[in-house]
């Protein structure tokens, strides 16, 4: 069994995600609501819930090498939901917002097949990148 | 020692003679009778210089010489471009060397390139359509409206209003707002997004023009037409073969605009 | 009555059917739409982290053009302005509330625009026509119908942009209606979808079309298990996704049948008895027109 030991790291780590996403994130109590409204769950190697709590022992590296925030499609329907009033999107911005900081994009903006840039509206590749590229 | 004396000596004389060279030549004016002289900084370092130079010309005066990074010295080619800094401000300012007086305490560099993406395309095989502007240039989809490419040009054209009309597919609207654009590049090197708006307005520029002005007019049509028939072969060849003295003065004594008579229909 | 419209990229290009039938219904109720003159892209999707601001500068700027829409005259008196595109209505929205919640930080957003000719002055409100026309009565739009769409099954779409988060959000998060309500007034049979708020994917389309295909297939089968005949929609985002990427929805799902998604729009145009040249059916990628000429609706 895996033993988790909290240094201050995961502590600073804790408190820079709270910083950058406004959310007293220690006040997830793990209900799963979250995780049950996402449209995207099924997709994510872990839930939103699970994200919440790797966030709250200030697992960085585990956390930030998931898919799951880059899945996330903001909208907004954990906001809505969670009884404690925790905006779990924000929470999940500032994860992709750590990596994208760091002149690290999550999608090469070169390589979108011709075929779909024919057809995709402006909408879609203006959000896309703003979510995915920093 | 008398060797090293010499080696010395030879630099500086080596010094003297590139600064001189470098020099232009003003003619009419003596250094002594020049009154108005300031300072300005070239990378950083201080240069004593008449007050009346533009950047370019000053940049030579100091004994610089410009093998890149100048053109046609007229504010049109977009190849002197310059940042600088006035005295006592912070703001990085931007302009064209060869269209900008120098002032005291200038603090300035030049940019002579920007190393900009420029990717290559056939009209032909292109749509006339927003999509075909993403294709070339995505990045165009970031752009944050900051304006900061607006405050970087030195031709003082609305850039930001230009790359927001690309989004939009009005590329009438770029043509005519990016049309006096000189491609400095300047606009490129401030952009947080990083696109290379004189690119993007170049592409929209030549698509409006291809397929968006409309039919090409008949006297273009009839020109083209007589050209391949051979209507101007001969006079070609001719002018071709002239020596240069004989172009000068062919030139020269060439007929003026003002004594051509109206026609309907110019040959 | 004259209200500042912002129309958004898209609503200019792919999308412009929902401009134009959305232009043509308003004038039809008396409404017209001014556009903002020298608009900028919103910047979609609204940022979410506390410290960033240079990506609220977009809507910043936009309502100062409100500001001076007010001024040259264009509108008089009139701070509202109509939003149709659900991502725009949004990122706007939100970020008109950021700034006026923060006041530092729209000073520092209009130090940094120093070369408009106006600063923000934080009087502008963001409305969705939806909302618009609810304030007006949906028993007034009904006066005006002239060709009520009661042969029609319509099931609303809603998407997130809409709704959610509370503050911003036109209706009910959980159970809107007033989408139904106007449809309703224009003489349609309204159907009822459980995933009528369910997302359809959003910006997940440029990168994997899959999953989108995968939301679609749900949001649209539940709808047509109900009897819908038609969606609606408010969103480009979610019209291409629900609309566009039909094509990769048959390919994972071979029966699947076809069905139209509009802008709820050119319904009203049709209800209105408008010309068809206002819908812009061309637009849509799954034709409508077979369906509405078999209703007698065009």
């Amino acid at each position: 069994m895996h033993k988790l030991v909290i240094e201050s790291k995961n502590v600073e780590f804790l408190a820079k995600v709270s910083k950058l996403s406004g959310q007293p994130i220690t006040r997830c109590d793990q209900c799963g609501i979250c995780s049950g409204s996402c449209p995207m769950v099924d997709e994510m190697d872990i839930t939103p819930s699970q994200l919440m709590r790797m966030v709250q022992l200030g697992q960085e590296e585990e956390v930030l090498g998931t898919k799951a925030m880059w899945l996330c499609a903001s909208c907004y329907t954990c906001t809505v939901r969670c009884p404690r009033g925790l905006d779990v999107s924000k929470v999940a911005e500032a994860l992709r917002q750590i990596t994208l900081r760091q002149a690290i994009d999550h999608i090469d903006i070169t390589k979108i097949p011709e075929e779909e840039i024919r057809i995709l509206p402006q909408v879609a590749l203006i959000s896309a990148f703003r979510k995915f590229t920093g | 020692m008398k060797a090293e004396q010499n080696r010395v000596l030879n630099s500086q004389e080596i010094m003297r003679r590139i600064s001189t060279a470098s020099k232009p030549i003003v003619s009419g004016v003596e250094e002594k009778d020049v009154e108005h002289w300031v300072t300005i900084y070239i990378m950083g370092k201080g240069y004593k210089v008449p007050a009346d130079l533009t950047i370019l010309t000053a940049i030579e005066y100091a004994g610089y010489k410009f093998i890149r990074g100048c053109g046609c010295r007229q504010g049109f080619c977009g190849a002197c471009g310059t940042i600088y800094r006035k005295k006592g401000e912070y703001k990085l300012r931007t302009g064209m060397a060869c269209q900008t007086r120098v002032e005291d305490g200038m603090y300035l560099v030049q940019i002579p390139f920007t190393p900009a993406v420029k990717p290559s395309y056939d009209l032909n095989k292109e749509e006339y359509a927003v999509s075909t502007v993403f294709k070339y240039y995505p990045e165009v989809a970031r752009c944050v409206s900051c304006n900061t490419c607006t405050k970087a040009c030195p031709q003082g054209l609305q850039v930001m209003d230009y790359v927001q009309a690309a989004i939009k597919g009005d590329f009438k609207a770029v043509a005519e707002e990016s049309f006096d654009c000189i491609q400095c590049g300047l606009c490129a090197l401030r952009c947080p997004s990083e696109i290379v708006q004189y690119n993007v307005a170049q592409l929209v520029r030549r698509m409006y023009g291809k397929f968006g002005t409309g039919p090409v007019p008949a006297y273009v049509t009839k020109r083209i037409k007589e050209i391949a028939e051979g209507k101007f072969k001969e006079d070609m060849d001719r002018l071709t073969k002239l020596s240069k003295q004989e172009l000068e003065k062919l030139y020269s004594e060439r007929k003026r605009e003002s004594e051509y008579k109206e026609t309907k229909d110019s040959d | 009555m004259k209200i500042p419209f912002y129309p958004g990229c898209t609503l200019k290009t792919s999308a412009k059917n929902f401009e134009t039938s959305a232009i043509a219904s308003a004038k039809a109720l008396d409404i017209e739409l001014v556009e903002l003159p020298r608009w900028n892209c919103c910047g979609t999707v609204f940022s979410l982290t506390t410290d960033d601001l240079i990506h609220h500068v977009a809507p910043v700027r936009n309502f100062i053009r409100v500001q001076e829409m007010n001024e040259s005259g264009l509108v008089k008196d009139e701070y509202r302005m109509v939003v149709l595109c659900s991502m725009c209505y949004n990122t706007l929205k939100r970020a008109n509330l950021r700034v006026k919640n923060n006041r530092d930080d729209l000073e520092t957003i209009n130090n940094l625009m120093y070369e408009e000719n106006q600063r923000y002055e934080g009087k502008v409100d963001v409305v969705h026509l939806l909302s618009l026309l609810q304030n007006i009565g949906f028993d007034k739009i009904k006066e005006k119908v002239k060709k009520p769409i009661k042969s029609l099954k319509v099931s609303p779409y809603y998407g997130c942009m809409l709704l959610r988060p509370k503050e911003v959000g036109i209706d009910d998060a959980e159970d809107p209606t007033i989408q139904e309500d106007l449809l309703a007034s224009l003489g349609a049979e309204v159907i009822d979808n459980p995933y009528k708020k369910v997302c359809c994917g959003s910006y997940q389309t440029v990168q994997d079309k899959r999953i989108v295909a995968k939301l679609a297939y749900d949001i649209l089968t539940h709808a047509q298990e109900r009897g819908a005949e038609v969606i609606t929609t408010s969103c480009p985002l979610c019209a291409f996704n629900l609309d566009n990427r039909q094509k990769e929805v048959k390919e994972m799902h071979p029966g699947f049948k076809e069905i139209p998604v509009l802008y709820f729009t050119q319904l009203m145009a049709i209800a209105l008895g408008l010309d068809k040249e206002t819908c812009g059916f061309n637009l849509n990628y799954v034709n409508p027109e077979s369906l509405l000429k078999s209703k007698n609706l065009i």
